[in-house]
């Protein structure tokens, strides 16, 4: 099937099988490697990207379903001139990482969290990344960086409920 | 995966007709069937998606003031909404955000997993099914674990709810798979109680109908406090003996109409 998308701005067209996964595409097709594929059971989140603006597991999406749709992934975060975005930045700033492989998942996360809710509590950002796992980071530098991002407060970070 | 085709239909009529070859099946979000794809647990020869069904895509009110959401509506699109709170914050805790930005009423209800959140809150919203065919209401609909009053080829085009005078759903998660361990629905309408219980039981989703009368008579967590909830139906696993489903069942009613007031 032809399918016509927005990938970061770019418009791309493709020619892919029904049972091709949206992250299959971008990683293999596009060359779009930076959307991590992690668990492949819609489990851990490193795959997520934007389509349409929500935050959706790429894994857990066919391609073809994204016929139409714009669709960002972690390559498309950063500023065109390579400048890290806030959320970015607030994870290099935070030690939001350690391993990074968790990370772009990560990113798109709280990238969406913070296009909906500008300042969410920080309970509220541990729910929102209850589809996100973290297998190094104990997830606090994680909240950490992303209060930052929000232009809150980022100490002290409580233990999680 | 197995190789499949997918037809990407615009109306309710187009999808019916593709959905009329027997191999074909519906894809609703595909949070739970394309991961069962994956298993290689279904092969279908064409996926059916309803994501470009614009007629069963969002909520809106009928001329009997009932409030009607389209089957292909998002879980998100439910927890935004503000018509109905108990069933918004109920969809606000299915799965995890990405989750509900795909996963879909119609999808959650044709499936009908038993430890599905959607179920409990349409049985105890004793709301209606529509479908292309017919009108089923919630109590003809569910019929034990993964199945449904659905016949092939038919798919859920809209659910309707009379929306309750006070309702809520309280959700013990199975916290590997963050579905219900037990979730319990409370509604409280003018003509009565209903209580439905989803995770619990090897029969999937179904009514409490003790704990309903006894609600009926007086909606207080201790109107239920002599109630038992008999074991011997309930899912024993690694998760949870039944007994402990039991004393969860009846915890988490409580709980629900405490907070439904």
């Amino acid at each position: 099937m032809d399918i016509s998308l927005t990938v970061n701005g770019h418009k791309v067209t493709a020619e892919v099988e029904g049972r091709k996964l949206l992250v299959s595409l971008l990683r293999e097709q596009l060359k779009l490697t930076g959307t991590h594929q992690g668990c492949d059971t819609s489990q851990c989140g490193a795959c997520m990207v934007h389509v349409d603006g929500l935050a959706v597991k790429s894994c857990a999406m066919l391609a073809v379903e994204a016929d139409g749709a714009e669709i960002t992934t972690i390559e498309g975060i950063a500023a065109p001139d390579g400048s890290l975005s806030p959320v970015q930045a607030a994870f290099q700033e935070y030690h939001g990482l350690q391993c990074g492989f968790c990370t772009p998942g990560m990113v798109m996360a709280a990238t969406a969290l913070l296009a909906e809710n500008p300042k969410p509590t920080e309970a509220e950002v541990r729910d929102y990344l209850e589809g996100n796992i973290c297998r190094c980071t104990g997830y606090h530098n994680i909240v950490k960086s992303i209060m930052a991002a929000s232009g809150q407060s980022v100490a002290p970070v409580a233990a999680a409920e | 995966m197995y190789e499949f085709d997918v037809i990407r239909p615009a109306t309710i009529s187009e999808a019916v007709e593709a959905l009329a070859d027997e191999d074909a099946q519906a894809l609703g979000g595909g949070q739970t069937l394309i991961p069962t794809l994956k298993a290689r647990l279904a092969s279908p020869s064409a996926l059916v998606s309803l994501s470009k069904v614009a007629e069963m895509i969002g909520i809106c009110y009928d001329d009997q003031g009932r409030l009607c959401i389209g089957a292909a509506t998002t879980h998100a699109a439910v927890a935004r909404d503000t018509s109905y709170p108990a069933l918004s914050a109920m969809a606000a805790h299915i799965g995890d955000p990405a989750v509900r930005n795909r996963g879909t009423i119609g999808g959650s209800l044709a499936n009908n997993d038993p430890a599905a959140c959607y179920p409990a809150g349409v049985l105890a919203s004793n709301a209606t099914i529509t479908t292309n065919k017919r009108e089923i209401a919630a109590d003809d609909f569910f019929q034990g674990l993964f199945e449904t009053a659905l016949e092939e080829g038919e798919i859920v085009t809209e659910v309707k709810f009379t929306i309750p005078q006070a309702a809520n759903y309280q959700k013990f998660i199975q916290p590997a798979s963050r579905f219900a361990l037990v979730g319990v629905f409370v509604a409280k309408f003018a003509d009565g109680v209903r209580v439905a219980v989803t995770g619990a039981s090897e029969e999937g989703v179904h009514r409490w109908t003790a704990a309903e009368e006894a609600l009926s008579s007086e909606f207080t967590p201790e109107a239920i406090a002599d109630l038992t909830v008999l074991s011997d139906t309930l899912i024993s696993d690694a998760h949870a003996i039944a007994d402990y489903r039991s004393h969860l069942v009846k915890v988490m009613t409580g709980r629900a109409v405490k907070a439904a007031g």
